[in-house]
Parts: structure tokens; sequence; C-alpha cells
């Protein structure tokens, strides 16, 4: 490490004392403003615990029943309040169940620290009781990660843990701790990272970039914008709604962007990508300028690339230099930071209106509505619909309430048809696809913004592969609120065997527990609902109540997610049954 | 578009652990290192890895730009060959008696301008610097008299442009 220059600016509170390590990493925690992290203990962590202990009245430690849990919650809390999420485990089984959410922090860019217990430092590499090596596991999964091998080493690079994890794209940053480094003392004194001298976390805008770029919004005939979450961990949702107003651009967002404009903003045409909305997929083929805004042309929005965009001239704005050109070839690449880009962009933009492009797209929508939505939403048969679940949710919550998704046809629904208000309010594992993710992220998500109701949907599977977590709801009356679409079935994998496997349901069917009896035996306020009536009843008691809340909904069980552009599909094939 | 041989040189801070970092981003894409050399740059505490894959331009570049992200890495480049100035070495051992008994291996030697290193009483070691074709054509003029061993280092270049990292570091100390 000594030969990384750290320039650092210096922390008012800076003192001198010798302290243990596991101590100090309490203090660093402290000095980065971080008052809650999730874990599990064990032996390789222990005097850390030791020391959580003594700190409990200034650093609040969350018990998940699953490391994975722990990393989930922090996630669900980093994504709502744009703060570092901290995960903590100990070595071995510890440090490896934290590889799901390492991989899907890192590839939904979202800022976490990860601290592992490792085995003291003379007896790495053999084969140790709980020893792992984490470093080598965990390195195509974070942003960072450093292994600690004395305690002198903890302060510089906590500091910089916390440093790469928040700043420019953000991501995960594991910390390995031997167990020596946590006991030795030596003399503590913590100064904040501001910067690293390898990495250059937010590119210069470049002017005569965003002057060209400028150049093909004003003469475009047919722009069309598609934001991803770039907008949110830039802060740029307000430049973004004056982009999309000055410019008068139709905006459509990936769903990691969903949330950083309004749903009812009259210029948000919707969602692109494979479960998205068929204006905005089928018309990204015929727009003469994409202005692509922190997103990365993910396949699922993309589709094949062969056919996708070509006739436009598309415009990507972009923190991450290695984004631009990996998919889709950029014409005007703007590097930076999206607040400030966009920022810079406004005044060269004249104002205008492309109605009868915008035209373009409610056309679209009156089809998807006539042949998807209304079904979806207000249903005519009996059985319930995933669709007019999350309608009635909207309706109750006033969208003003954060929707935690899992993995799946929920999650497609949900990130369909939920109406925000507001930013950071779509917590969704969206890059990975983590079954699992969502139970504990919502519980992350409220205590990161205790303010909002917070809303869980999930499906039947992924419940039941992070469901343990809902000791943490019970042991810390956590009023979070579960809602489970039950279909009594894998469905996603379902409608493709559906749809593309000649209807062989392979290990696709769920046989499922009394999930009612399950949240009570946590005693946590329990309901199930089949039929319409009982269902719009249950929400609204659900959202009335203070508590955490548990809900299934027994949904249709054969009910299939359009519109869907089939995978490896162009985005004008997109299919509305 | 058609697969090339391209040498990608990475400037990085020297620290435990970044080799894994780069290597992982080949594996991940499934693309193969034909050479890998690390070593120490011009620049104080500034490492250099010099890698060649024979892949298309495309890939180079999405690689290259993944290593750059890496958080100690400090610049990555790639190049074609003719960009470069590029060397390989490698030892043959060779059974001493043969030296004596196949007088073509001394001109052999010679033609080469390869160097003998060492001889012992049951072998000799030879030394070679150049292309990579070079050191192909050497191995197998020798190859029919039987080799005791062989071994070749990676490929190590210099850019005939300018790498300008000490300037980029320079600009960070500036900036701060």
């Amino acid at each position: 490490m000594e030969t990384v220059k750290i320039k650092t600016e210096v922390n008012p509170k800076k003192t001198k004392m010798k302290i243990s390590g596991a101590e100090a990493i309490i203090h660093c925690l402290l000095a980065e403003g971080v008052d809650l992290l999730y874990g599990y203990p064990g032996g390789a962590i222990m005097p850390v615990y030791d020391e959580l202990y003594k700190f409990q009245d200034k650093l609040t430690h969350i018990l998940t029943r699953h490391e994975q849990g722990a990393t989930h919650a922090a996630q669900g809390y980093a994504r709502v309040s744009g703060r570092v999420g901290v995960a903590m485990a100990t070595s071995g089984p510890g440090a490896t169940n934290l590889v799901t959410g390492l991989a899907d922090a890192q590839i939904d860019s979202t800022p976490m620290v990860c601290i592992t217990g490792q085995v003291t430092r003379h007896l790495l590499g053999s084969d140790a009781f709980q020893e792992t090596d984490i470093i080598g596991i965990s390195t195509p999964v974070t942003k960072w990660n450093y292994q600690i091998t004395e305690a002198s080493e903890i302060p510089e690079i906590m500091a910089k843990a916390f440093y790469i994890a928040k700043s420019g794209r953000p991501g995960p940053v594991l910390v390995d701790i031997t167990k020596n480094a946590q006991i030795d003392e030596f003399d503590f004194s913590y100064e904040k990272c501001t910067a690293v001298r390898s990495y250059n976390p937010v590119p210069k805008p470049n002017v005569e970039a965003i002057e060209a770029a400028a150049k093909l919004i004003n003469n475009a005939k047919k722009p069309l914008i598609v934001w991803g979450q770039g907008v949110i961990l830039g802060k740029a949702e307000e430049e973004l709604k004056a982009l999309v107003e000055k410019s008068g651009v139709p905006a459509a967002w990936t769903i990691m962007g969903a949330s950083a404009l309004d749903n009812e903003h009259p210029l948000n045409v919707g969602m692109v990508g494979m479960h998205g909305n068929y204006g905005p997929n089928v018309l990204t083929n015929e727009c003469d300028v994409l202005i692509a805004i922190g997103m990365r042309f993910d396949d699922r929005v993309t589709g094949s690339l062969d056919t996708y965009a070509k006739q436009a001239k598309v415009i990507h704005f972009e923190i991450d230099k290695a984004e631009i050109n990996k998919n889709v070839h950029a014409d005007v690449a703007v590097l930076g930071n999206s607040k400030e880009t966009l920022g810079l962009l406004l005044p060269m933009l004249k104002e205008n209106k492309h109605t009868a492009w915008h035209n373009e797209f409610k056309e679209k929508y009156k089809v998807e509505f006539e042949q998807v939505i209304k079904n979806d939403i207000h249903p005519t048969k009996e059985g319930l619909t995933m669709g007019e679940v999350i309608e009635q949710i909207n309706i109750e919550s006033e969208q003003k309430a954060v929707i935690v998704t899992d993995v799946g046809q929920h999650q497609m629904i949900g990130c369909r048809y939920a109406k925000f208000k507001q930013s950071k309010s779509n917590i969704t594992s969206g890059g990975l696809g983590t079954m699992g993710f969502a139970l504990p992220a919502a519980i992350g998500a409220k205590m990161g913004a205790m303010e909002r109701e917070v809303v869980a949907i999930i499906g039947d599977g992924g419940y039941q592969m992070t469901i343990q977590e809902l000791g943490v709801i019970f042991q810390h009356n956590v009023p979070v609120k579960i809602v489970v679409l039950n279909n009594e079935h894998l469905g996603m994998v379902r409608q493709w065997q559906e749809l593309f496997f000649d209807r062989r349901y392979a290990s696709t069917v769920m046989t499922n527990p009394d999930f009612v009896k399950i949240a009570e035996g946590y005693s946590i306020e329990a309901r199930r609902v089949s039929t319409r009536e009982d269902m719009k009843a249950a929400i609204k008691e659900m959202i009335a109540s203070k508590n955490p809340y548990f809900l299934e909904v027994k949904v249709e069980q054969e009910d299939n997610v359009f519109p869907m552009i089939p995978s490896g599909a162009s985005v004008s094939e997109v299919r509305l049954k | 578009m058609e697969k090339e041989w391209f040498t990608i040189s990475v400037y990085s801070e020297n620290n435990v652990g970044l080799l894994n970092r780069i290597s992982g981003i080949f594996l991940k894409r499934h693309i193969n290192i034909e050479s890998l050399n690390v070593s120490k740059s011009e620049i104080e505490g500034v490492s250099k890895f010099t890698i060649v894959v024979h892949t298309t331009e495309k890939w180079t570049r999405n690689i290259v730009g993944q290593i750059e992200k890496q958080i100690e890495v400090i610049k990555a480049f790639y190049h074609t060959d003719e960009e470069t100035i590029y060397q390989e070495s490698v030892l043959f051992k060779i059974a001493s008696n043969l030296l004596f008994d196949e007088r073509q291996i001394q001109n052999i030697i010679k033609d080469n301008n390869s160097q003998i290193v060492t001889v012992a009483r049951d072998f000799f070691v030879i030394a070679k610097s150049g292309r990579r074709n070079e050191i192909n054509e050497m191995y197998d003029q020798l190859k029919p008299f039987g080799i005791m061993q062989f071994v070749r280092t990676g490929r190590i270049s210099v850019s005939k442009e300018e790498m300008q990292i000490t300037a980029l570091l320079n600009e960070f100390y500036q900036d701060k």
C-alpha cells in the first residue's frame, strides 16, 4: 500500500490514541458517519463484535439470519438513502455467503462496504478452520478489495474503502481483516480519503462533446431519451426533468432508472426492455437521436444489438468510461457526473416540442393498453392478476411508497405498474436478478427511510430464499409491508417453459407451506386473500397499519407477463401476447 | 471483425492481488492470455504489465477499458505489433555432446545471433532474444537435434508513441 499516495483532508475530530484494531474499525465506521450495519458474528470477527457491544449506543448492529440477508439489507439501505451500506461477516462460510450480495451491488452500482474477519495472519494459507480466500473469491464482484494483516493499516484502508465505494460509479468494496490485526494495538488517527492517484472517479466533462450533443438534440426530429440509474446516483433528477421539459423529448427508463421522474409526467413514456412498454421499445428503432443517460445498454434493455437503434445517432451520457462503446456505439460520448453534464447541456438546448412524435408514443400506449394493460390492472376474469394488486398499492399508498421487488414475473409487473412520485423509490435486483433480494432489501430500505412506507412485493419462489429474515422484522419490529404474490409457480421460468420449451414445466411447480402461519410464527400480522374484494380491503388495512404486515395474495397460476421481447430478438419484435 | 495480435500495456500500483484482478477480466470474457510479463516501469513505484492477446480489436478495447477501470490501474493502452518495439527471450538446454557431434548447431547459434550462456559436462544453454517468429524459426532448427528443455519469457515491449504516465501522475498531484 505504501505506493498509493492518498491525499487526505484533516478530520477536525482527529484523535491519536493507542487502541486495538477492532476498536479502530468502530472509530473508522463512526468517522464515516455509519450508525447502522448488518451482519452475523463468528470466530474470526469476534473482537470487532466485542467492540460493537461497547459502542451500541452509537452504532446499531442488526443481526440478519444469513449473511446474504446482511448484504441485501445494506443494499436496500444504500439504494433508498444514497449512503454507503455496511455489512459484516466472519471468515469462511460467513464471507462466502456475502458473494451474491457483492455481485448484486457490483452490477447495480450500489455503494457498500463489507467487512470480513479472517484467520490470524500466521495461519493464512494453512487451510485453517473457517479459512477461505475471500479476496480471491470476491475480486471479480467487487469494485475494490483488500486484506488487512496489520492493525496499523486499518484507518487508511477503511478510509479508502468508503471513498471508493461511494465515489464515481459506486460499488461494493470488501475489506478482509485478519484476527491478529483486530487484536493488536496501535496509535490510531483517522483521515478521510478524498483521492487515490490511480483512480479517476468522475471524468471532467468535455464541453465540445456537450455542444455536439446539444446540436444533435436541437436538430433532431424524433429524439428519445432513455435514462438509467445514473440519473439517481448522480442526483440529477431535477436536471433530467428540466431537460425533458425544455427539449420536449419523450423520455423512457430502464428498471434501474425508475422513479427518477414522476410516472405521470406527460413526457414520461414508460419503461424500455424485455418487459417494458410497447411504445418506447418499438420507437427506439424509429428515433433519429437516442439520448442515453446513465444507463449501460444491458441486453435486457437492447435485445439483439445487431438491430438496436441502428438508424439513430446515439448520445451517451455516462460516468464510467468503460461503458462507452461497450455494447452500443456512441456517436457522441459525454463523460462525467450526470448532474454536472446535464447541467451544462441545459442552457445549450432550444425550447422545443415534438408533438407528432410524442403522439406516436401515445398511440402505441393505446394499443398496449387495449391488449395488455387493461387486462392486467382491470381484469374481468375471476382470478386475481399481479397487476391489479400493484395498482391497488398505488392507490392506497398514494404513489408515495418505496416498492421493493424480488425477481421474476412480479418484479416485471411491479416495475411496469408501480407509480412513483419520489426518486429512489424502486428498489430491485436489476442486473444480477437475485431471487431472495426483496425481503432483506426491504428491511434495509425501511431502516434507511423510516419516514417512508416500504412495500416489498415478492413471488412465492424468491420469498422462500430469504424467508428467515422475518426474524429481523420480528426482533426489531421493522414495519415493512410484505406482499407475496403467490402463483404456486416459479412464474417467469414457467412462462418461458410455456412459450419456448413446449410447456415442459420442469421443476417450476411449487407446493408451498402456509405462509400466513409462518408469518404468525414471527408474530407478524398476516392475511391471505384470493378474491378481489378481500385483496382491496387487505391492502387498505396493510397500508394503514403502523406495524409489520404480511399479505399473501393468491393470484392466477398461469398468467404471463407481456409485452415481451423474446431473448435475442429485436426491440421492434416486442410481443403483446 | 478479424482477430489480430495486440499488446496491452498496463501501468499500475504495485499491489498484492492486482494480477488476479486483471487476469480475471480475461477469464470473464473467455479470452486466453498469450503472454504476460510484469515488471518495474520507468517510474518509481509503478509496475508495468505487458499482456499479449490474439483477439478482435473490439474485445481488446473492451478489455483495456475494464482494466483501466480497476482502482489501482493508472493507465492501460493497447497497440498492434507495428506500433511497438517488442521482444521475447528464450533459453534452450541441449545435450553437450551435440555441440561436438553436430557441427550444424554451431551455425544455428551464429546465424540466429544467439549466445551460449553456460557449458556444463552434460548440457549447454543457448540464450536468444528476438521476435516470436525468429524464436520459432530457431526452435524449429534445433528441434531435430533434441532439446532437453525450452523456456520462453512473455513479450516485453515499448510503444513508439509516448505514454505520458509521469504527466498523468503530475496532473493528479497538481489537482489535489
